[in-house]
């Protein structure tokens, strides 16, 4: 049994490709249900984000299963094949083990390390478990691939450092103050993006937020969604002295805070370190407040150079995530060689044993006037022939199971021995080792 | 050669290998090699108790009294506060400063004479090994405040220029340096206090006078003067960060030219010569 994969990504296409072939995720019984009646396709999984498209399948035949994957794609879609060839690539074997192990990981995501992505496969798994569409491959694959991505998050820092604005001011403060549960932030002015880093502020434990702006009533409002304190813009300088952040928005044209007032506050503050943070443009505070001992100043473009920071940090990350899913890849192949070698001795073993009962039958019908031990010597003599014929290729399909030779061996035994096809994979089969004690 | 002194040079060698792995971790980033580097600093204490309590049996005497015992003992006390601190602060960090530092002590006290000393019998008084004891300790402990001062300055000039080497993120926060700056200031300076406290009544014992103004006695008072100078504007007028960082690193610097400068360039009644008779 292989394992194909057939999609696109941000990648290869662009958006305009990308969103004529998404899977609505409200109706996904349709497409997986239609993908199972394919021919070769014996079982499947359709993962469909903003970003990718992908159609994962367990099959015999994977270059028909491919070519079917493709043209149902095109065909599910209503697009001209031609149209979406380009943008289409295919996996198979180890390759499509690889892929899916690095897609759930987040190393093939557009952020490097965003952990959406694994939610999205959970999801689209928990649809083919719904509808029955996958079985015992898939199964395995997607548990082994979730558990892959598990631990590539705890064992690299591929997820650490933000790599947005907001995220990467948190992140600045810790490294200021350490613990943020005792800090106190102010926002003056109302934008976007100091609400929402705000709102990290807050979840990250600050217990204390100031509002204010140019207008009372939305300070108030601000104010009531932290349930925080809301004061008059023109009072701010004053309540500085008892906050540790500041974050500034306003749309003023010139400076708001200077130097000079800054110094006053930190003196009052007993020098204890100020994080500011400037996201207006014009900016609102006086650059030159950076020089002051223990203010640290950031503006809008600073942040972008922390988060630029961060990413390249993420991309050393990701060489060490790239080596858990090599590791990870061979022993997902190897369970995947097993289910093919293991019934493949049980039925050579089964074959010669039945051609041995039928000459010792035949052979004992003849010579009828054996005695009990004669008959004993020669079914241990024809069982030992079995078991030395027997040793070789067993042992050839044993070592040969991990690489890629090993599916030929299979075929080749099959073919030469006429053993009728595997059985249903649903089927559990029995480990190697107590085969070997019934042999 | 001794025992005492075989089990030196061992730890040498485990305090060299921890610091090849710290500098390896540090400059590759590889977080493993500095976990091991914790591991091996931790055996190379024990060892290093073992060695100073065999010397102290075979000598009969605290281990404190020539150049290559004190040396040892310092680097003793540094691994060993280092080590109390990285309970409280898992830094481990830090200890790619100290333990080179150790390294260093210890490079320099193998090189010394390693002959146990005889004692000028004016200086056999139990005054004397409490008064060298409190002055490492406290020594060690303001050589973990100028490694967190360097960590601070290091950290301080990333986060004001912007500009992040991955060491940024490595380094802990400047709320946790400068609050081990303090911790330090409020232990070190009462060792240091009765360190000079108890050398005062020892050499009252000794010479007959409290403070005679020798070289090191003077040095010694400087310094103190100097962390109480810090101390004094951390509670009362708010020093903090990038001035305390910087006070601790010129208060060991100060430090350590008492301990080896004076040694060296000045003579005295402290000079190792005088207490071995050599």
């Amino acid at each position: 049994m292989h394992i194909v994969i057939v999609g696109l990504s941000h990648r290869t296409a662009p958006v305009e490709i990308r969103e004529k072939l998404a899977f609505a995720p409200t109706a996904m019984e349709r497409p997986l249900r239609q993908m199972l009646e394919l021919p070769t396709i014996a079982e499947g999984l359709i993962v469909s984000t903003c970003n990718r498209v992908e159609l994962c399948a367990a099959t015999k035949e994977p270059e028909a299963a491919i070519a079917a994957l493709r043209r149902f794609l095109a065909e599910y879609h209503e697009v001209p094949p031609e149209e979406i060839n380009g943008s289409l690539y295919n996996y198979q074997g180890e390759e499509a083990i690889r892929h899916l192990f690095r897609v759930s990981s987040s190393l093939d995501s557009m952020v490097l390390g965003e952990p959406q992505i694994l939610g999205q496969i959970k999801t689209a798994y928990s649809y083919a478990a719904e509808f029955r569409t996958c079985g015992l491959i898939l199964n395995r694959f997607l548990h082994k691939a979730f558990s892959v991505a598990k631990r590539v998050r705890t064992e690299t820092a591929i997820a650490s450092n933000a790599v947005s604005v907001s995220f990467a001011a948190v992140e600045l403060a810790r490294k200021i103050f350490d613990r943020l549960d005792n800090k106190g932030v102010m926002i003056i002015g109302a934008g976007e993006m100091c609400e929402l880093a705000a709102r990290h502020f807050v979840a990250n434990g600050v217990s204390k937020v100031l509002v204010t702006n140019r207008t009372f009533e939305r300070a108030e409002k601000l104010a009531a969604e932290f349930q925080g304190k809301a004061i008059p813009f023109e009072d701010f300088v004053d309540h500085l002295a008892d906050v540790d952040i500041v974050m500034t928005s306003t749309g003023a044209p010139n400076f708001i805070l200077g130097q000079r007032q800054m110094e006053e506050v930190l003196k009052r503050r007993k020098n204890r370190p100020m994080f500011l943070i400037d996201i207006a443009v014009p900016r609102d505070i006086d650059p030159k407040v950076n020089k002051l001992d223990n203010a640290y100043l950031y503006d809008v473009d600073d942040l972008q150079g922390v988060v630029q920071a961060n990413l390249k940090e993420r991309q050393k990350e990701a060489s060490k995530a790239e080596a858990i899913v090599e590791q990870e890849i061979g022993q997902f192949h190897q369970w995947l060689g097993n289910l093919e070698v293991k019934p493949t001795i049980i039925a050579l073993r089964r074959k010669l044993e039945e051609i041995r009962q039928q000459e010792l039958d035949k052979t004992f019908s003849n010579l009828k006037d054996l005695t009990a031990g004669q008959r004993k010597s020669i079914e241990a003599m024809s069982s030992a022939i079995i078991n030395k014929i027997l040793h070789q290729p067993t042992s050839i399909l044993k070592r040969t199971q991990n690489d890629s030779s090993g599916e030929d061996y299979v075929d080749a035994v099959r073919a030469l021995f006429d053993l009728p096809a595997p059985a249903d994979n649903d089927k559990e089969i029995k480990p190697l080792d107590d085969m070997e004690e019934a042999g | 050669m001794t025992t005492d002194v075989l089990l030196f040079k061992i730890t040498l060698l485990i305090y060299f290998v921890t610091t090849i792995c710290y500098l390896i971790g540090v400059i590759s980033l590889k977080d493993r090699f500095r976990q091991n580097a914790i591991r091996l600093l931790i055996g190379g204490f024990v060892l290093h108790c073992v060695t100073l309590a065999t010397r102290w049996v075979a000598t009969g005497a605290i281990p404190v009294a020539s150049l290559h015992e004190s040396l040892s003992f310092f680097a003793w006390a540094l691994v060993g506060i280092y080590l109390l601190f990285y309970l409280r602060y898992r830094t481990v960090m830090l200890g790619a400063f100290i333990t080179p530092l150790a390294l260093v002590l210890m490079i320099i006290g193998s090189a010394a004479p390693k002959q146990a000393p005889a004692l000028n019998p004016m200086l056999d008084s139990w005054w004397f090994p409490v008064h060298v004891t409190l002055a490492f300790l406290g020594h060690a402990v303001f050589a973990i405040a100028a490694a967190a001062g360097i960590m601070y300055l290091l950290q301080e000039r990333m986060l004001k220029s912007k500009k992040f080497s991955s060491l940024f993120y490595r380094l802990p926060s400047l709320d946790t340096l400068d609050s081990m700056n303090y911790k330090c200031l409020t232990f070190g300076f009462p060792l240091m206090t009765m360190g000079i406290i108890s050398g005062a009544i020892w050499a009252n014992s000794a010479w007959g006078g409290y403070w005679r103004w020798d070289p090191k006695e003077t040095w010694a008072l400087i310094t103190w003067f100097l962390y109480a100078a810090l101390l004094h504007g951390r509670l009362t007028i708010g020093w903090r960060g990038r001035r305390a960082a910087i006070f601790a690193i010129v208060g060991f610097g100060f430090l350590l030219f008492t301990f080896f400068g004076v040694n060296t360039f000045l003579s005295g009644e402290h000079s190792f010569r005088n207490f071995t008779g050599q």
